[in-house]
């Protein structure tokens, strides 16, 4: 099937990004906005753009019955969902299945799959993937859990089911903290995803990020685009990406990427994907959840391996067979910089008027942003104004070059985390590859 | 007033910094407007067909005798009722049925005023208040953005 026109179904900086592919490809993009967004200059990049609703994300762009009336009155044959707001959500799959819109990403029963993440678990350790050792599925109680922490031994860890971005969540160290923990985890995942359901895992401490970038065709052919180290994190959110990741030994690499091929093969997975492992201080890796979407990083794996994965995603969606395996090669090192309208050292959201915009660039230097002199960032979405990316032949002139482009990079109006990454990119941690997914909780 | 006064009065009412000019005198009335804009403004989207955004009448003037009860248009500037959600803009309940309004119809709340299709489901769009149609502004059948002008109305 040859899909003609998309409606990019996003806002902000993976909006425009999806805009550019879908134009270069010579298809046509229709972009959707919200009132808080009717000035975005992105908007004019689009053939068309349609306003959905109200600057509340609910009234807007998590809004089914919006985005999928916008698709219909503009003539729309594909959905792009960027990552966030409906990207993983189910229904709105199903419904674009119902009204012949193909949604550009995995298929519902991938979805599902791997949404519930104690299930995936269960999944992954049949695909023969390493799985940190827990609970098989769902904790039914407090004593269930204090009889598994007994076996696995401590520390462990309480997650919710249905749980992301940090909540519903709590490390424990000892016994007598488990019940404590136990129910204010409960409680903390029903109020935060409507679903109380707990899973627990021996507690890794210290441990690494790496992920692996997937795509699948409907054929069954799955690549890896490499993998990536999203180590460098505060409240478990990414601010600092790489790929390679080079605490990988060349043995470590090549099992990691296998396995990720073999698994998403093992579950029929088409489109993009990304299997997240938690790596330990004697170079175990672990399975810790599949994002069934196109991540904000996908921008490291681009500039290593030369491919535009937006691309691939609509390619294999109009039923195109992926390239083979050894058509990606993998070169050089990059790094992504998140640029949040955050202040640099307490990262408190600074939304308001940039009124200075001056942005670097040069020879492997990627700012993927819409943000402009001007443009007044909304309150009510996401902090981040764009990613600066940059491409070294090797690691080390891969922080020098990131290092001056952070240097000319000026936004004035607004605070932004620049000061945070120009640090890092003299720290002598970062530099020597000495950090792992809690250093910035102790620095 | 006779026809030529009325020519001089607009052209004195185009230069002026008045936006809105009444005069009555005895059985007559005359009422002027200029700068009659919806209030908003929006990204018009080029492959939809989206009506114009903004009315451009530098002068409206309306002759009207004060004993018969003719609509006055535009009494109070920039009112529209828009469309609460983006979709496909119907005005009437079924092709070939009366319009839910017409220019002049006197709309109660809550009387249904447009039909807008989204996700194959027909929804009513009520009337918030009470008040009398001055200017039709989407066409039957035409795809709407949320928030655009259906209707010009003046408020009763």
């Amino acid at each position: 099937m040859k899909i003609e026109k998309i409606l990019v179904a996003n806002r902000g900086e993976i909006a425009l990004r999806a805009i550019r592919t879908i134009k270069e490809m010579g298809k046509k993009a229709i972009a959707v906005y919200s009132v808080a967004d009717k000035d975005a200059l992105y908007l004019q990049h689009a053939d068309a753009s349609i306003c959905i609703g109200g600057a509340k994300s609910s009234e807007s762009y998590l809004s089914i019955p919006a985005i999928i009336s916008a698709a219909e009155i503009s003539g729309c044959d594909a959905i792009f969902p960027g990552y966030g707001f409906l990207s993983e959500n189910q229904t709105f799959v199903e419904i674009c299945k119902h009204h012949n819109i193909k949604f550009i990403g995995p298929s519902v029963d991938s979805m599902v799959l791997m949404s519930d993440k104690s299930k995936a678990k269960e999944v992954m350790k049949k695909a023969g993937v390493p799985v940190i050792l827990g609970s098989e599925g769902a904790l039914d109680s407090v004593e269930e859990a204090k009889k598994l922490a007994e076996q696995i031994g401590l520390p462990v860890i309480v997650k919710a089911s249905a749980g992301g971005g940090g909540r519903g969540m709590r490390v424990v160290e000892k016994m007598e903290d488990l019940e404590k923990s136990f129910l204010a985890a409960e409680s903390e995942a029903l109020s935060a995803f409507g679903d109380g359901t707990l899973y627990m895992e021996k507690y890794i401490k210290n441990p690494r990020h790496i992920e692996v970038q997937v795509i699948g065709d409907s054929f069954g052919n799955v690549v890896h685009v490499g993998e990536r180290d999203c180590s460098m994190q505060r409240r478990h959110q990414k601010l600092i990406e790489e790929s390679p990741a080079i605490a990988l030994d060349e043995k470590t690499r090549a099992r990691l990427l296998d396995i990720a091929v073999k698994a998403t093969k093992f579950i029929g997975y088409e489109n993009a994907g990304t299997f997240e492992f938690l790596l330990d201080a004697d170079k175990n890796f672990y399975f810790m959840e599949m994002n069934t979407r196109l991540q904000v990083e996908h921008c490291v794996s681009e500039m290593v391996s030369g491919i535009d994965i937006i691309e691939w995603m609509i390619r294999v969606a109009e039923g195109e067979k992926l390239f083979d395996q050894s058509k990606i090669v993998l070169k050089g090192h990059s790094i992504e910089c998140r640029i949040t309208a955050e202040d640099p050292v307490k990262f408190i959201p600074s939304p308001g008027k940039i009124t200075k915009y001056i942005v670097p660039g040069g020879r492997n230097v990627r700012m993927d942003s819409h943000a402009y002199q001007g443009y007044s960032v909304p309150p009510h979405y996401d902090s981040m104004i764009g990613k600066l990316v940059v491409w070294g032949e090797d690691r080390t002139r891969a922080i020098a070059k990131m290092k001056q482009a952070l240097s000319e990079l000026q936004i004035e109006g607004i605070k932004t985390v620049r000061d945070f990454h120009l640090n890092m990119m003299d720290n002598t941690d970062f530099i020597e590859n000495k950090f792992d997914t809690n250093y910035l909780s102790r620095y | 007033m006779d026809k030529n006064e009325i020519r001089e009065l607009m052209r004195f009412f185009d230069k002026s910094e008045i936006t809105k000019l009444k005069i009555k005198e005895g059985d007559f009335t005359i009422e002027l407007q200029k700068g009659f804009e919806s209030g908003v403004t929006y990204t018009s989207a080029p492959v939809i067909s989206a009506p114009v955004a903004q009315h451009a009448a530098p002068v409206q003037p309306s002759v009207v005798s004060s004993s018969a009860e003719i609509a006055s248009p535009a009494t109070q500037a920039g009112i529209s009722i828009k469309s609460p959600m983006v979709g496909t803009f119907y005005k009437a309940a079924s092709p070939g049925s009366e319009p839910f309004a017409k220019i002049g119809s006197v709309i109660k709340k809550g009387q249904p005023i447009a039909i807008i299709e989204a996700m194959k489901i027909m929804n009513e769009i009520e009337a918030e208040f009470d008040c009398r149609i001055l200017e039709i502004l989407a066409e039957d059948g035409q795809p709407v953005e949320f928030d655009m002008p259906l209707y010009a109305v003046e408020k009763l």
